[in-house]
């Protein structure tokens, strides 16, 4: 019975059992058929989104960033050169707390509170996955000693990078301007154009000066390596490699050491001085005085330094040769005598008298020449001679503001140069329709009267002022003005030179252009208003000295230079040509508060015309003291 | 004794299929070891080793006959719960885990043995009860089981804890625990998920919450999955062929030797390949059941069902694992993966199957 009962139990048990097995064999079964719908799943349904994944972590695309191309003056000296150098950088995605990370580096390598500041700025501005600098310019041994620590400083690494450099520092940096690192405006403007990929790897891009304008000619072609990168981004293998094309070189028509000189010959005075061959309309110098140090700019000026310059009086980030717009003074006499002669408003012989003072008709409203008492009889000759203001009042008068305005146009005064650099402004020539459209008014006569002796509404920038005496001198035949003589490859001898054709003849008669040009010769000869100007020259110059007021006279008020602080004296003018006969070069310049240009502006042209002329070196001139009457503008 | 019959009587206890099976998924192992290593024969020649210490003990214990195979489970029980409390008192520091004994000459790994010893001694207890057995047995059978669990998810190690708990159910299972008790049993288990969520570590939760959303933490956690899954998937069809996939030999692959070798092997045998491994892993597992099938007694029948059924728990954890459904717990795949300590012990089951198989004529006979 017990044996029985055994093995009942036992073959209840191997039945229990085998059902267990079976919910066992099918428990594996329904795991096995998961994976394999994973495996189907995986491999052949989305193959192909893997398969890109897997492509993607493999092949990095490396942009080889170029070389920035050389700015050269006209004779080879550098003025915008690379160097190559040791940063320090922090990979931002690597490390949580760069602020610790920077104190930890501080008591290896000097970190000043300067780049700390820049750092910050650095940081507030990129993108997260970028590496921002932290040093620059690490010395060898600040390299060797970081070296030993690396290890210490996951996400820090030395870098060798090339960096831009500007020797000729503030004499040149409203010329060459400089780069700095590329923001979200300006990645933004790259996307727009098109350039975003020739800039991927690229951190700096051109931001004034003819580092912005010729940026697309001086940054060069990335080249593109394709590499295979393991997991720890390291390149394993080269699988294609695209060479970059090194920016092209400018070769500028600007004489560095012209530039020196005029830069120099103003002393303290703050101005601006262009100076353009007339026969082609390359500059020869171009001048915003002051300047700044543009190297600090590149990787980021620390806002202390930036609110220095930019809250200086001085105005020194202001690019006046090529921004500053200020009355054309005087200077516009020759300009207004050869309207007059075209429209035959004048003849060149008649002469009228000067009381020292003028009345249009009607009116009682007193419009007085610099001169008091007058310069008596006075032809055309002697008004640019002498400055005649009364001369001109007449003379302006009788034309009529639609004639001056279209005559003056012609010189380019109203318009931009058109010269190869960005931001320029184009002055003001007034009209009835600019004024109707400006000030809802109608033109008055007065206002006429005024722009005969270039005050009133009229503006001029330096730049235009030289244009148009360049045109002046060129028999009146204008060439846009360029800072940029020709453009080389970095790699191969090709050369492309920057167009010189005239951009249009204003066809003035060569007797209206004979008389103006020799008047203005007379001007800096005994007897003009800036004898000083050629006071021993063996060449002549053809000039005319101008006076833009700053602070409006009232009525009956005068003058007085003792009386009024320095910032509001006029601002001295002194454009000219040389040798008068066969003209070389053509100037303008500008000295702001300088007063009188015969004693402030004239000299400073004296010293161009010389070095340029004669390879004359300046020695430090006294200061000259004006010469009462005589040279009075 | 002529030379056939000593070779006769040196695989008499050998059973052939099962070694069959064993074999190729060993030589695979070689192969994908050769590559996951970039073509280097340092990985390929250290587990030709441990194959050979594995092998040896497999021979050695499918040659033991039952009463001995029994006899071990006490011991081998107690032995392991006395390393175990050791590795809690005085055990080495690794990764953050305490699991490892120094003896001196090797290390060890305590939790390893009792992915053998638990089931063996859960085993042995049912048989000894065979007769008579009460819902008191299997709640005995599950503290035998609980204890050991507790220490080793202690250490901390979830992957290992939760399959010997696996190994250890399937014998409750197989014993006959009533469908109702199960039902109790994963009631409590879900209800006591919010309970033991806070109990976990915070890298086991996080390896939960990775499980969900990979991409979350594509550098951190999340990496091995998404990188292991990008090498499955872009395998293809046929694969990236022999040592060209690119996810391993470029380094993007994880733990490729050991617990990802599963990716290396699908990246360059593409779809085809894993079917292949599918129907290799599954063929041992058929006979690990065609085995327990034919078993003779309650001991051996828990025995073999447990090791064959735990075969196949590693074998899914693993390669799900590695595919993207399943979190990652460090579980190897069996057979194939580089270590020592997993191929002895899962060989020493194999020896135990082969075992049970050519024992058991003798029994009856």
């Amino acid at each position: 019975m017990k044996k029985h009962v055994e093995f009942k139990n036992h073959q209840r048990e191997i039945f229990h059992f085998q059902l267990r097995l079976v919910v066992s064999i099918g428990f594996v079964l329904v795991l096995l058929a998961i994976l394999l719908v994973r495996f189907i799943y995986l491999q052949a349904a989305r193959h192909n989104y893997y398969q890109t994944l897997a492509e993607s972590n493999r092949i990095s695309i490396v942009p080889i960033v170029p070389n920035r191309g050389l700015i050269l003056d006209r004779n080879g000296v550098v003025l915008a050169r690379n160097y190559s150098g040791y940063t320090l950088e922090i990979n931002q995605s690597k490390t949580s707390d760069t602020e610790a990370v920077i104190n930890d580096l501080s008591s290896l390598i000097e970190i000043t509170p300067k780049d700390r500041k820049r750092f910050k700025k650095l940081l507030a501005e990129s993108r997260s996955f970028e590496t921002l600098m932290i040093r620059s310019r690490l010395s060898d041994e600040e390299v060797a000693r970081f070296a030993a620590q690396q290890y210490r400083f996951p996400g820090i690494e030395i870098k060798a990078r090339l960096f831009r450099d500007y020797p000729s520092g503030e004499k040149t940096s409203h010329l060459i301007g400089y780069i700095g690192r590329i923001n979200e405006t300006d990645a933004a403007q790259l996307e727009e154009n098109n350039l975003a990929a020739n800039y991927r790897g690229s951190d700096y891009i051109g931001k004034t000066g003819l580092e912005q304008s010729y940026e697309n000619e001086l940054h060069g072609t990335t080249g593109i390596e394709q590499v295979e990168v393991d997991a720890g981004g390291r390149a394993v293998r080269l699988l294609s490699h695209t060479a970059p094309v090194p920016g092209n070189t400018l070769v500028l028509s600007i004489d560095a050491r012209l530039q020196e000189i005029a830069e120099q010959s103003f002393g303290n005075y703050r101005g601006a001085l262009v100076a353009i061959d007339p026969n082609n309309g390359q500059v020869l110098a171009f001048v915003s005085k002051p300047g700044y140090d543009p190297n600090p700019f590149i990787d980021g000026i620390d806002s202390q330094s930036w609110d220095e310059l930019n809250n200086s009086p001085d105005v020194p980030l202001n690019n006046r040769a090529l921004r500053g717009q200020y009355p054309p003074g005087s200077t516009i006499k020759p300009f207004m005598a050869l309207a007059g002669l075209n429209f035959n408003i004048r003849k060149p012989e008649q002469t009228i008298n000067d009381p020292g003072v003028f009345y249009l008709p009607g009116s009682s409203r007193q419009y007085r020449d610099w001169k008091a008492g007058g310069h008596g009889s006075v032809n055309m000759f002697k008004a640019i001679q002498m400055s005649c203001d009364t001369y001109f009042y007449g003379l302006a008068t009788e034309l009529g503001i639609d004639n001056i305005s279209n005559y003056l146009s012609r010189f380019g005064f109203g318009n931009k140069t058109g010269i190869d650099m960005e931001g320029e402004t184009s002055g003001l020539l007034p009209s009835q329709e600019w004024k109707a459209k400006r000030y809802q008014q109608i033109w008055y006569p007065g206002d006429t009267v005024s722009v005969g002796i270039g005050q009133g509404y009229s503006l001029v920038t330096p730049l235009q002022l030289a244009f148009a005496t360049a045109t002046l001198a060129n028999d009146g035949i204008a060439y846009k003005p360029h800072l940029v003589k020709e453009v080389r490859s970095s790699l191969g001898a090709e050369k492309r030179l920057i167009a010189s054709e005239p951009v249009y003849d204003l066809n003035i008669d060569p007797a209206h252009l004979e008389l103006v040009r020799s008047a203005m010769v007379a001007v800096t000869q005994p007897g003009g208003t800036a004898v000083y100007a050629s006071l021993g020259a063996p060449y002549h110059i053809a000039g005319k000295t101008g006076t833009a007021q700053v602070i409006a006279m009232k009525q009956g008020e005068k003058y007085d230079e003792k009386a009024v602080d320095e910032r509001h004296r006029d601002h001295a003018w002194f454009i000219a040509f040389a040798p008068a006969e066969k003209p070389r070069i053509a100037l303008a310049v500008l000295a702001e508060n300088g007063g009188h240009g015969s004693s402030t502006a004239a000299p400073i042209a004296r010293k161009v015309l010389d070095y340029y002329l004669l390879g004359k070196v300046p020695k430090p001139l006294p200061d000259v003291k004006e010469k009462e009457g005589i040279e009075h503008d | 004794m002529t030379r056939r019959q000593l070779w006769l009587r040196f695989i008499a206890h050998l059973d052939r299929p099962l070694l069959l099976g064993i074999s190729l998924l060993l030589a695979t192992s070689l192969l994908v070891l050769y590559s996951a290593d970039n073509a280097s024969m340092d990985r390929p020649l250290a587990q030709m080793r441990n194959i050979v210490v594995a092998m040896t003990c497999m021979w050695l214990v499918a040659n033991l006959p039952l009463h001995y195979l029994m006899r071990t489970a006490v011991p081998i029980y107690v032995l392991g719960m006395v390393l175990l409390v050791g590795v809690a008192l005085f055990g080495e520091i690794s990764h953050g885990a305490r699991r490892w004994l120094n003896l001196g000459v090797a290390n060890l790994q305590p939790s390893e043995l009792m992915k053998i010893g638990v089931p063996l001694m859960m085993a042995w207890y049912f048989e000894k009860h065979e007769a008579t057995l009460t819902l008191k047995n299997y709640f005995i059978a599950a503290l035998l089981l609980l204890m050991p669990i507790a220490l080793i998810a202690r250490q901390p190690d979830l992957g290992t804890s939760l399959l010997i708990l696996a190994s250890g159910f399937y014998v409750l299972f197989l014993a006959g625990l009533s469908w109702r008790v199960m039902g109790v049993l994963l009631v409590a288990a879900i209800a006591s998920a919010p309970v033991m969520w806070p109990m976990l570590h915070e890298y086991q939760r996080h390896r939960i919450k990775m499980l969900f959303d990979p991409s979350q933490d594509a550098l951190g956690n999340g990496y091995h999955t998404i990188q292991a899954t990008i090498a499955v998937g872009s395998g293809g069809i046929l694969g990236k062929g022999y040592l060209n996939g690119t996810q391993t030999h470029l380094d993007f692959l994880p733990e490729r030797t050991t617990d990802f070798i599963f990716a290396v092997y699908s990246e360059e045998f593409g779809l085809l390949g894993s079917l292949i491994l599918l129907a290799l892993y599954s063929f041992v597992i058929w006979r690990g059941f065609a085995i327990t099938g034919n078993a003779s007694t309650y001991f051996t029948r828990l025995m073999a069902g447990s090791i064959t059924l735990t075969f196949a728990t590693y074998t899914f954890v693993n390669m799900g694992m590695v595919s993207g459904i399943l979190p990652v717990v460090g579980v190897p795949l069996p057979l194939i993966s580089y270590g020592g300590t997993s191929m002895l012990t899962l060989l020493l089951g194999f020896g135990m199957l082969m075992s049970i198989e050519t024992h058991k004529k003798l029994v009856r006979s």
